[in-house]
């Protein structure tokens, strides 16, 4: 990685860091700033981040998601991608407060990631491993705001139950919204991934079983989640705490499972 | 060039003495005329409320006497009213202001509704052409002033009423309350006073149900909802999203045991039940089921002192903001005055 590439990541993680700070300081001293600031840092952050893609996607002629820190990158970029789109939707106030330390986490990890090898020439493009590999990264974006979503509703649900509502519960969403978009996400993201599990079959050459189960397992975690709420009316309180649950599950293990695998691709 | 702010308020007079002060809408703009035929007055503005009537004055007269003042402008008044008025100076009348449009100077602390009404003030004000630079200046500085107060500090946050703390909580569980059915059990005056704030929030399908169905019916008709009757309320549960429910039973009426089959019917959608019956009719296991949120009189009311204890707190940190745009719009104020009174160069002819 030249000085250039770590220079985009490292101002969108100081942008990160930013927003992530100062939303901490207006919870903390309850002074209700604007949210604008937090959503503008994240904005600037994305846009660092685009521009470290596009330039290493320009420079390899390919998807960059050819290391460990790439793919990082990318389901960060894909995470606050989801974020501004369904935050400006919702209207989400405070979700940004919510994304950008785990926009931040997931950047400050790419970093202590050593990259691994590299693609840096132009190479023969498979344009089903492309899309196998985006949209599986673009679904984990979507299940990382999913786990937000529902971090959040649990913060709600347990000011309500406990009948002490803090300054944070009036800046929050409705928890009727919260419900609906942690659910919405989750389909998002499962359908996202559905379409990257189906392309990857279609890559050709030898197929790496291990990522194959790792993959169908995932799948089956989201797609047992989204039966329980659709065939059995699972509780919103209980879906928000599996989507968090989850993705915990998909981020520790993804590295496990990267590590035993030998090829670059998910 | 002097400003003054004199009138009344609830902090110096009773409601009795207020309303004889209070210049009704209807009679705002022939007032402002009123008063800005009094010679020495420039520029004026009166701000009258159910909880003050106050008179913002620029005038060249330093010693501008309130009692012939108010004779003139009220006509017959009671040797007694004088000791409730109430008379500021230059600099003590813009933190009054800046102070009123905050809502600190209000009878509910951080209120905001003070807001619009200071708004509505000035623009009849402007309308009738009584105010000028300094009024126009003040007033816009104090809009300014209430919006950072409001922004920057937790004055206006939550609710003191258990009725507003009730809209508060429903709005946090479901957003808006347009499409929202609302149950009201027991027309007592509790319940009306909650039914009126979902009411003046949006709610629109509001039911009505109580063991005298007459009594039902002229809430519901009073709050523009469906009366129901007592034996057939809980045929309405299935679709019901809060429940404001204050009857006089002797036991709890709704159980968990009532609520399980009808829960599963509803697919976890939200319910808000909001008990404010003594003694209590709901029972309180049902708040430990999923998806159902139960306050009783005595869980609203802990909430409404807590924010008001924090907005004291605040009102501490706003009046350190306030004092900056206090001495910001003195600096302004006196460099306005000065200008005023610079003496203009004559030219003085050849010898």
């Amino acid at each position: 990685m030249n000085w250039s590439d770590r220079l985009w990541v490292e101002l969108a993680l100081t942008s990160y860091l930013t927003g992530f700070g100062y939303s901490v300081y207006s919870l903390a001293t309850e002074k209700f700033l604007t949210p604008r600031v937090t959503f503008w840092a994240i904005c600037a952050g994305f846009l660092f981040t685009t521009v470290y893609l596009f330039d290493r996607g320009h420079a390899i002629g390919r998807c960059p998601i050819t290391n460990r820190f790439e793919v990082m990158v990318f389901m960060t970029w894909s995470m606050v991608l989801i974020y501004l789109v369904i935050g400006s939707a919702y209207r989400l106030s405070l979700m940004g407060a919510f994304t950008a330390p785990v926009a931040s986490a997931l950047l400050f990890f790419a970093f202590t990631l050593s990259p691994g090898e590299s693609v840096v020439r132009r190479i023969k493009v498979n344009p089903w491993l492309e899309a196998h590999t985006s949209f599986s990264m673009v679904a984990c974006g979507a299940f990382a705001l999913a786990c937000i979503a529902g971090v959040m509703f649990l913060v709600q649900e347990r000011q309500l139950k406990t009948r002490q509502p803090s300054s944070i519960f009036y800046r929050l969403p409705p928890i009727t919204a919260l419900s609906i978009v942690n659910s919405r996400l989750l389909w998002l993201g499962f359908s996202l991934f559905t379409v990257g599990l189906a392309t990857g079959f279609l890559i050709g050459g030898r197929i790496n079983w291990v990522q194959a189960a790792w993959s169908f397992l995932v799948w089956c975690v989201y797609g047992g989640i989204l039966t329980a709420r659709v065939r059995h009316a699972m509780a919103a309180k209980w879906l928000a705490a599996l989507s968090i649950v989850a993705f915990s599950l998909l981020l520790s293990t993804f590295w496990g499972i990267r590590f035993i695998s030998d090829r670059p691709s998910l | 060039m002097h400003i003054f702010c004199f009138g009344i308020s609830h902090q110096t007079a009773n409601v009795e003495v207020r309303e004889r002060f209070a210049v009704p809408d209807s009679a705002l703009a022939d007032s402002l005329t009123r008063l800005s035929q009094v010679p020495s007055v420039q520029e004026s503005l009166l701000l009258s409320t159910c909880n003050r009537t106050e008179f913002y004055i620029v005038t060249q007269d330093q010693n501008l006497a309130l009692e012939p003042l108010f004779r003139g402008f009220y006509g017959k008044m009671e040797v007694n009213d004088f000791e409730h008025l109430f008379r500021l100076p230059a600099v003590p009348s813009v933190r009054h202001l800046f102070r009123v449009a905050s809502g600190l100077e209000s009878m509910v602390l951080g209120e905001t509704e003070i807001f619009g009404q200071v708004k509505r003030a000035y623009e009849a004000a402007a309308r009738s052409g009584t105010t000028g630079r300094i009024l126009n200046r003040l007033f816009q500085k104090a809009f300014h002033v209430g919006k950072h107060i409001r922004s920057a500090t937790a004055i206006t946050r939550g609710s003191v009423s258990v009725g507003s703390v009730a809209v508060d909580l429903a709005q946090q569980i479901f957003g808006k309350l347009e499409g929202r059915k609302i149950m009201i059990l027991g027309a007592g005056e509790t319940s009306e006073r909650t039914a009126w704030s979902f009411q003046s929030q949006g709610a629109r399908q509001l039911f009505v149900s109580n063991r005298s169905f007459e009594r039902a019916t002229k809430l519901a008709e009073a709050i523009g909802g469906r009366a129901v009757r007592f034996d057939q309320w809980e045929e309405e549960f299935r679709d019901l999203d809060i429940l404001v429910s204050s009857t006089a039973a002797p036991h709890a009426i709704v159980t968990r045991a009532k609520l399980e089959p009808v829960l599963r019917m509803r697919r976890d959608r939200p319910l808000f039940i909001i008990d404010l019956a003594v003694p209590r009719d709901v029972d309180p296991a049902v708040h430990e089921m999923d998806s159902v949120y139960v306050y009783d009189l005595d869980s609203l009311q802990a909430i409404a002192a807590r924010t008001l204890e924090t907005r004291k707190k605040e009102a501490e940190v706003c009046h350190d903001l306030i004092e900056k745009h206090v001495q910001d719009f003195e600096v302004w104020l006196n460099r306005t005055a000065e200008r005023a009174i610079a003496p203009v160069p004559i030219e003085c002819p050849r010898m």
